[in-house]
């Protein structure tokens, strides 16, 4: 289920109360985001949508730790990581949150492999085990024969792939994706899509996920639209086979 | 070492702009072993001193010969071990630029003050046997080809006559440190005495002399000035370290201008390595806000920058000081300084190299850590 209006119960896997972010620019105040409140459940798979500068991606930033929030918090599992400190933040995302980006943002001098297996370096695994890891998620993404191939070698969709394999690699708590789709074909866009909706039916994997292109807010299980830094609709998610409700 | 394969990936990025880098270490460090080769040898007198052993010299300086019969007088003082005396030959070997120390000795006394030099026994008692035989060093040897039995000639300089003296290599001597002078010539006394022209019968070029405790040695050395005071032929006597610090210094500054020459060239390496690590990192802005972003941290980031730094510092200072070595071990100086690169000074290159390297990744090191994952990510 998700929930805009803050009155969510205590087993929301992603919990925001009051969210206020505002930068000052020359002197003026900004304000991104104003008292946004969102509770969405594990499993989900959430699509945000709204013009430029409505707050989309700095709605995923706060999420997902890379920032924080000028007033408000934000709870994941029950961890307040508004609280953290930023240290602890960092080994928090290590555990907590995949990432996937407009631009892929391989490492160009990584192989395939190397590149997913950077945030399992982190973990106290051993080589044999990483190599375990790496290879299923690489398998999951269907590019396990190019796991030797450095980005360059690859197409647009097959980066994406990959850096969604490095993003879901240590099994995060949740996935999010910054328009994913936004630098690729339609065909690749819509396979990366297919990936991400297996990863939220098969794998009961948490997705959020920013974008522009209605097609692919339409695989989300709920779509949730941003004007200047509040969450002013939320529509029914369309797959009622699965259960899920929008609550606005 | 499972960050390896990141760290050498990330400077396989630019192969160009990295191999040019540690070739400006690699530069760097051959000179700076160069320089201390020649430092080395400038210092090696210094260095290779006995703590026991006085060189007493005529008071107006080494030009002033010094009478036989000091000899006794100095050898009856109270304190005094031992002595011997030498004398300059300065002969040319086919030309002037062939330049190498030659020391008119008296084998016997010469082995018991300079232990430190060695030389097989039957080719020393072949030198003993023949008044025209030479010592020669390892080094003096290799760098003219010489071997036993050769016949060397030296043109006497003008104040022995000038004329043509033969010697025949008799012997090869090795020093038991690594500072040790190879490339000296002995002869023996008996044979200059027979050839030099009369005013130099009866004088020596100077003394050594083996104090029985080095705790004394001031104590000496004032006795040996003071017994020969107000004579016609006044001494002065210093400590062998002093006598060869004197001497360096008559070269001037060597110590200043190795190190003037040295802070240039690495103040320049810093500041372009320092640019070329600034650069790097700028390029990759994204990259390192990715790593940050999927959990690397900020020290961790730093350490990357600060460890590619030092990675090329250490590959460059390598290869610098390796060359530097084995130049050093050749006669880079035409026989004028016994240079050689010692292990301290190697240590102390390895040292200067990745201080080098240190600094020139800590600015764009601590400027990644400072990196804002969003803002970075926004630039992108």
């Amino acid at each position: 289920m998700v929930r805009v209006d803050g009155n969510g119960g205590g087993e929301a896997l992603i919990r925001a109360r009051g969210l206020d972010k505002s930068y000052k620019r020359g002197g003026e105040e900004i304000h991104v985001l104003q008292g946004l409140n969102l509770d969405v459940d594990a499993g989900e798979f959430i699509a945000f949508m709204g013009p430029s500068g409505s707050g989309k991606t700095t709605i995923l930033n706060l999420l997902g730790g890379l920032d924080v929030p000028s007033a408000g918090t934000v709870s994941v599992a029950g961890d307040e990581i508004t609280a953290m400190s930023r240290r602890k933040l960092t080994t928090w995302r290590a555990r907590h949150v995949g990432f996937v980006f407009q631009a892929y943002n391989l490492i160009p001098v990584l192989s395939a492999y190397r590149n997913v297996e950077l945030p399992l370096l982190l973990t106290p695994l051993s080589a044999a085990e990483r190599k375990k890891h790496v290879e299923g998620a690489l398998r999951i993404v269907g590019l396990q024969d190019r796991m030797r191939h450095f980005p360059r070698q690859l197409s647009g969709g097959q980066e994406q792939r990959v850096a969604i394999a490095r993003a879901i690699v240590a099994d995060p708590t949740f996935l999010l994706c910054d328009e994913p789709t936004g630098d690729l074909d339609r065909r690749s866009a819509d396979e990366i899509l297919d990936l991400l909706s297996l990863l939220v039916s098969e794998r009961a994997k948490t997705i959020l996920m920013v974008t522009h292109d209605p097609r692919a807010a339409e695989r989300a299980s709920a779509l949730l639209h941003l004007d200047k830094g509040v969450l002013v609709e939320a529509e029914r998610e369309r797959q009622a086979k699965r259960g899920l409700e929008v609550t606005a | 070492m499972k960050f390896l394969p990141l760290l050498l990936a990330n400077l396989r990025r630019k192969k160009v702009r990295t191999a040019l880098t540690i070739g400006s270490f690699m530069v760097a460090m051959f000179l700076f072993g160069l320089l201390a080769a020649v430092r080395a040898g400038f210092r090696q007198g210094v260095e290779v001193a006995g703590a026991d052993r006085l060189v007493v010299i005529g008071r107006t300086g080494l030009i002033q010969p010094l009478p036989i019969p000091y000899m006794q007088r100095i050898r009856r003082l109270a304190g005094v071990k031992d002595v011997a005396h030498s004398t300059w030959f300065g002969g040319i070997y086919q030309d002037p630029k062939n330049f190498f120390p030659q020391f008119v000795i008296v084998p016997e006394d010469w082995q018991r003050l300079y232990p430190e030099y060695r030389v097989a026994d039957g080719e020393w008692r072949d030198f003993l046997a023949d008044r025209q035989g030479i010592v020669i060093g390892q080094k003096l040897a290799q760098r003219f080809g010489w071997k036993i039995g050769d016949h060397v000639p030296l043109k006497a300089p003008g104040y022995l006559g000038g004329t043509s003296w033969d010697f025949n290599v008799r012997a090869i001597y090795r020093g038991t440190r690594p500072q040790d002078d190879e490339g000296q010539l002995w002869l023996q006394h008996r044979y200059f005495y027979e050839k030099a022209p009369r005013y130099w019968q009866g004088m020596v070029g100077w003394y050594i002399v083996r104090v029985s405790d080095p705790g004394q040695a001031l104590t000496v050395l004032k006795a040996i000035d003071k017994e020969f005071a107000n004579s016609a032929s006044e001494t002065r006597t210093q400590t062998e370290s002093a006598f060869a610090a004197s001497f360096m210094k008559q070269m001037g500054n060597i110590e200043f201008l190795i190190l003037a020459i040295g802070s240039i060239v690495f103040f320049t390496l810093l500041l372009v390595t320092g640019n070329t690590m600034a650069i790097a990192v700028r390029e990759r802005t994204a990259e390192l806000a990715v790593l940050k972003a999927i959990g690397y941290s900020d020290r961790f980031v730093l350490a990357l920058v600060l460890a590619e730094s030092l990675l090329i510092a250490a590959i460059g200072g390598a290869i610098g000081l390796w060359f530097a070595r084995g130049m050093a071990a050749r006669d880079i100086t035409s026989g004028i300084l016994p240079t050689y690169l010692s292990g301290a000074a190697l240590a102390a290159g390895a040292a200067v190299a990745l201080g080098t390297g240190f600094l020139a990744g800590l600015l764009p090191g601590v400027s990644a850590m400072r990196l804002q994952v969003v803002d970075a990510l926004r630039r992108v």
